[in-house]
């Protein structure tokens, strides 16, 4: 296995950090409820297209700083966005074959899963609110997964990132 | 694959048990609420910059007449001040005569922005520009212009995390000020929806009452706003009143906010700026000036 190009390591680098960047754009609570997840997203897309680049640890890492950002107890993102990718790390080469609705979907099952870890551990914790809507985000987040999908994936060919 | 999986998801549990248990990983959460600030001001600042170019584009006719408002107001705000200083006075002398308990009323004041970043949709926080650097402490109450805010829940380098009074995990004591009633407001998960509990259906408390901190418990300052009663409902048969209380403060706007550093907090660092008359008119928030 040859080592990651650097230009390449600079454009996974980019593409999480501006996932980060866009978890935390402020917004109406409302708005919120109809917010994809970007993380889970991105992270995903260079699970499923490189897994042996991005996988358990570079996710645990993610979670860890979306903990510092959300201020939530440590280690809650982190056990939820690892648990995703270990999935999707078992998973990527059916979900390379299906077609992009098919990949949507299956990306809209894992973010369901990815919430619902969070909320079990937050309501362990007792600091649960109002979850009734929680899947719209997921529903969003399967709308968005076809331009993301195809971003990446260019930007991934342009800089030959493998 | 397996293996670092099972490793990773065993290191978030011990992780998770051992802050939220045991809260031995201050330090390292400090640590990560100071590599991620940057991140949090690298969104803040293009917001900041938007509203603030809008500002510099409003008109020349808006400018005025808002002047105008806000000298209005501060000449009402001054003649208030001037009343007040006068019954500050008469209240501590009052107070020698009954040589009861002085109640010092001189805080220490600054004045911090709120970061325009999101947090945890499931929780009722919001980031504050000012962190230890400007000694802001755990548990350190948050007011706006209108009432109370919340308080400090986490401290990190250059940041702070305030959780606000309508998370579930906030509480405050307060009284009403028509009659003095006592009781505990709980914040409810709602941003304008905040429960007085513990009331039972015999005592007096009735929509429009105004709620202050009563500064029982020695956390919140005595006397500042905290809400306005807006429903009271007596259940067939219960033993409690559920009364509804909209905060005074704002919760959901970007506004600065006060810190309030309390004077019965014996915290040392601010015993000299303490014993100064009249701290409790705001002042820029500079070390120096504070150790007078």
């Amino acid at each position: 296995m040859q080592s990651l190009s650097p230009r390449g390591m600079l454009v996974i680098t980019l593409s999480l950090l501006l996932a980060l960047v866009l978890s935390v754009l402020p917004l109406p609570k409302w708005a919120l409820l109809f917010y994809p997840q970007w993380l889970p997203l991105v992270l995903l897309y260079w699970a499923i297209a490189l897994p042996h680049r991005v996988s358990l640890g570079v996710a645990w890492l993610l979670g860890l700083l979306l903990d510092g950002l959300y201020g939530t107890v440590l280690g809650e993102h982190a056990l939820a966005l690892t648990v995703i990718t270990f999935v999707a790390g078992k998973l990527y080469r059916q979900i390379r074959m299906f077609p992009i609705l098919q990949q949507a979907f299956s990306m809209m099952m894992l973010i369901v899963l990815y919430q619902v870890i969070l909320m079990w551990i937050q309501g362990i914790m007792g600091s649960l609110q109002d979850v009734r809507w929680f899947w719209v985000s997921a529903v969003v987040s399967m709308l968005f997964w076809p331009w993301v999908y195809t971003i990446l994936r260019s930007c991934r060919r342009r800089f030959s990132v493998y | 694959m397996g293996l670092r999986f099972i490793l990773l998801v065993l290191l978030s549990i011990a992780l998770m048990v051992l802050d939220y248990r045991e809260h031995y990983l201050t330090p390292v959460r400090n640590l990560l609420t100071g590599i991620v600030a940057p991140i949090q001001y690298a969104v803040n600042v293009p917001i900041q910059f938007i509203n603030d170019t809008s500002s510099h584009l409003s008109s020349r006719q808006t400018l005025l007449s808002e002047n105008t408002t806000l000298r209005a107001n501060q000449l009402l705000m001054e003649a208030k001040l001037q009343k007040l200083i006068a019954l500050e006075n008469e209240n501590t002398q009052l107070r020698a005569l009954l040589t009861s308990s002085t109640r010092s009323d001189n805080e220490h004041i600054t004045v911090a922005q709120l970061l325009a970043v999101s947090t945890d949709p499931l929780m009722s926080e919001v980031v504050l520009d000012k962190g230890q650097n400007d000694e802001v402490y755990v548990g350190q109450p948050v007011l706006d212009a209108s009432g109370i805010m919340g308080q400090i829940a986490q401290v990190g380098p250059f940041t702070s995390r305030v959780l606000l009074l309508s998370d579930p995990r906030s509480a405050i004591p307060v009284q009403a000020v028509r009659n003095g009633i006592r009781g505990i407001v709980l914040g409810k998960g709602a941003l304008g929806n905040l429960a007085l509990t513990d009331i039972p259906i015999t005592v007096d408390i009735r929509v429009g009452d105004i709620l202050v901190s009563s500064g029982l418990g020695g956390h919140y300052p005595e006397g500042y706003p905290v809400g306005v009663v807006s429903r009271v409902r007596h259940d067939q048969g219960g033993q409690f009143a559920a009364i509804e209380v909209i905060p005074s403060a704002q919760l959901d706007r970007n506004q600065p906010v006060l810190l309030i550093w309390p004077t019965n907090k014996n915290l040392s660092i601010d015993a000299p700026a303490i014993q100064s008359e009249h701290k409790a008119l705001i002042k820029p928030h500079h070390a120096d000036e504070r150790k007078e």
